[in-house]
């Protein structure tokens, strides 16, 4: 009887697989992508479409031309391509999603040696990048379909986000938002692609962690310290909220401060991550000179993650100090 | 309770309905001098002579080492330099069986009165843990109750891995055997309280032992969640008792004692026969078994290969000695079965996924029931960073194999453990 395979324990596989986890992410984003597509328009629908084909063939062209084994088939450069795509507005010239996907796809993430390896979240820096670069597309904020027939005004298709609206005077004295509460709930409202609808990426996140994919860690140190701040630094219930359902912190705190790579790997850290991100959103929102800090604040924290990871390290059932293990010794 | 993390695991309890039968006596057996942990010993008969079930072949003087007796009556044709599985070789003495299974005339049941007559009789058993470790028994029994007093005999009957049914047959076939060898422990040793602990995917065990013990006071049966790995010794200690055995300690520092359920029913089978541990209940199962899965009473150095053949199993990928989780594969089916031998798989369906890049997802360091970081271990092993490693405290992995069952990058972190283990120095004996 010959041909015996010998190899170590355990000879047992639990079945998962990176490409299972990132078709899990893709299941998730779905949602929040479909409503964007539905308030955006069939154009929406090709930004998302031009990112991800083109992440997926920078992905493919960097493994070919740098001789390395194909990685595509593990869905990583779709999620990175969605992602980015969903941060973009819908009214970007195709060219912003394709040189957004080289940035991401070949510099963030090959260069510095592929899936696992790199230091920032590949789609957030691709978006910092094109906000950087071209700052008047990446701000030319679509509003929802059904409000431009509604206005008689030509240039009435753009118009602010929520939080670069901020709050207006209705003219007896009492500050309102430019949006209901149940708009931005929806996603009704200017702004990218997919950070609008809070109520689909809500869901989309929720699957992630009920199907053990992400961690709750994360998402709730984020969107809950962000809520604690905002709260005690304005003491208004409904600025907290509106501020909570505003630009990208759902699908930052849900998707983006979630990325396995660029986050600390242990629940104590990824606590100390959420809060961080929570503190710096805050500032920038507050006191920044941009309307929005999500973004910011999780590529702040990516650049912490490994002395997050060096200070949160589990504790070992029954582990000594090496002191009391040296007096154990004796 | 709180409880330590593991992994889900499904089952595949197919054999625990299947009544342990005796197999077939082969025509010839092996039984290397090296079956438990501690020393070989040195082969008492030559080729020639002829030997009767039950007569002492091998023993040394040794205090960590058990001896060995003849599972067969024959005539031992040679005693050879063999190869274990794991890489080791000691002498085995090779025996042509007469069919006649003729008893040593020399057996009686041992006289025992007191602790060290206990002790001295285990180790003449020649039994060592029957749960798959090999700890002589009679070392563990050998504790210095005025250092580390023992309160608590923990039973181990977790069972964790999937596959193997030997010691909930055991339970169901022979309960008695269970609670006398608990009862002789505790008598002898004094021990007062003991604790039954046993996975709630085996209701029926459950069910007779507590019915069994339900005028015993000083008996618990402990109905314990099914999650791998609840047998590990730290683990089963952690969820019968609260207590954590630290590092460097064993758990008689923490008052506690741990033994296997058919290792405690063998000490009671000696007790009353004087019969020496010469044949045990395996599991025999796996895709590749096509016929005659079941639990059987098979004579240690029965070959692995007669056992395949019964079992209908023609070239299978992969051949065991014990659980999917923890088992040692073989590379040689002319192995033979050893006094540790719980179950023997044979699989021919064998994914074995291919190694991607690690994406830090964090899964190895959620499921190990230590709190160790595998992840981290990783790369410090790949940098030859011996002071991360003994920060990271990789000795303390017991190699139970859930990072590496989790893992998604199909990493072989369990492996990798063990390795980084070889790097760190090893401390200087105790003077």
């Amino acid at each position: 009887m010959n041909g015996l395979r010998v190899s170590p324990s355990p000879h047992r596989n639990g079945g998962l697989s990176t490409t299972k986890i990132m078709a899990a992410v893709i299941i998730a984003l779905l949602p929040a992508a479909v409503m964007g597509c539905v308030y955006f328009g069939l154009r929406a629908a090709a930004v998302l479409l031009v990112t991800i084909v083109s992440a997926v063939a920078f992905e493919a062209l960097f493994n070919v031309v740098t001789k390395r084994e194909q990685t595509i088939s593990d869905l990583s450069a779709v999620v990175t391509g969605l992602l980015l795509g969903m941060n973009l507005p819908a009214s970007v010239p195709f060219y912003i999603p394709i040189i957004g996907s080289f940035v991401a796809i070949v510099i963030i993430k090959q260069l510095f040696g592929g899936i696992g390896q790199n230091f920032a979240n590949p789609a957030i820096a691709a978006r910092i990048v094109l906000m950087v670069s071209f700052s008047s597309h990446m701000t030319n904020w679509v509003v929802p379909y059904w409000y431009r027939d509604a206005s008689s005004a030509a240039d009435a298709v753009t118009g602010a986000t929520p939080l670069a609206a901020g709050w207006l005077e209705n003219g007896s004295g009492m500050m309102v938002s430019p949006f209901t509460l149940k708009e931005m709930f929806l996603g009704a409202t200017g702004g990218c692609i997919g950070e609008t609808c809070a109520l689909a990426l809500i869901i989309g996140g929720l699957f992630l962690i009920i199907t053990g994919v992400i961690s709750p860690a994360t998402p709730v140190a984020f969107i809950g310290a962000f809520g604690v701040f905002t709260l005690l630094y304005t003491g208004s219930l409904t600025v907290t909220v509106y501020q909570l359902l505003a630009g990208g912190l759902m699908i930052g705190a849900f998707f983006m401060a979630t990325d396995y790579a660029t986050t600390p790997l242990t629940t104590s850290g990824k606590v100390v991550f959420g809060i961080g991100c929570a503190l710096i959103t805050f500032v920038i929102r507050q006191f920044g000179s941009f309307p929005e800090g999500v973004s910011f604040s999780i590529l702040l924290m990516n650049l912490l993650t490994p002395y997050i990871d060096r200070l949160c390290t589990t504790s070992p059932l029954g582990a000594k100090k090496p002191e009391k293990a040296k007096e154990a010794a004796k | 309770m709180k409880k330590l993390n593991g992994v889900r695991l499904s089952h595949d309890k197919w054999t625990k309905d299947c009544e342990t039968a005796c197999f077939p006596l082969p025509k010839q057996v092996i039984l290397p001098m090296s079956q438990s942990m501690g020393a070989p010993c040195n082969c008492l008969v030559k080729a020639g002579d002829t030997v009767t079930v039950g007569q002492k072949i091998g023993e040394t003087d040794a205090f960590m080492s058990v001896p060995i007796h003849s599972s067969v009556s024959g005539t031992v044709s040679s005693v050879v330099d063999y190869l274990l599985a794991g890489g080791s070789s000691c002498k085995a003495a090779v025996i042509d069986t007469d069919g006649e299974q003729t008893p040593d005339p020399a057996i009686v049941p041992p006289t025992v009165t007191d602790k060290a007559s206990f002790i001295a009789a285990v180790k003449e058993s020649g039994v060592a843990g029957l749960g798959g470790a090999g700890f002589p028994t009679h070392v563990k029994l050998s504790f210095d109750p005025s250092k580390t007093p023992i309160d608590t005999l923990v039973i181990n009957a977790a069972e964790c891995e999937p596959f193997i049914t030997s010691d909930f047959r055991q339970m169901m076939e022979a309960p008695d055997d269970v609670i006398g060898g608990v009862q002789a422990v505790m008598k002898y040793l004094d021990i007062p309280t003991c604790k039954i602990c046993i996975e709630n995917n085996k209701p029926e065990a459950i069910a007779l032992l507590k019915e069994k013990t339900a005028d015993m006071k000083s008996v618990e049966i402990v109905t314990l969640p099914s999650s791998y790995p609840q047998g590990a010794e730290k683990v089963i200690i952690f969820s019968a008792t609260g207590r954590i055995v630290a590092e460097g300690e064993l758990p008689a520092n923490q008052g506690v004692m741990v033994m296997n359920v058919s290792t405690a029913a063998f000490i009671n089978r000696y007790l009353e026969t004087g019969m020496p541990l010469t044949s045990r209940r395996i599991t025999l199962d796996g895709d590749a078994i096509v016929k005659n899965k079941g639990n059987y009473f098979v004579p240690i150095g029965t070959r692995v290969s007669e056992i395949l053949a019964y079992g209908g199993a023609e070239n299978p990928q992969k051949v065991l000695y014990g659980g999917p989780m923890m088992g040692f594969p073989l590379y040689d089916t002319d192995q033979p079965i050893l006094k540790t031998t719980n179950a023997i798989l044979a699989f021919n369906d064998v994914k074995e996924p291919k190694t991607t890049a690690c994406i830090r997802c964090g899964s190895c360091i959620s499921v190990c029931p230590l709190n160790l970081m595998p992840v981290s271990i990783e790369s410090a092993y790949k940098a030859k960073d011996v002071e991360a490693l003994k920060r990271l405290k990789v000795t303390l992995c017991m190699n139970c194999g859930c990072c590496s069952y989790i893992c998604p990058a199909h990493r072989p972190l369990a492996e990798i453990n063990q390795l980084a283990k070889g790097l760190i120095p090893r401390p200087a004996p105790k003077k």
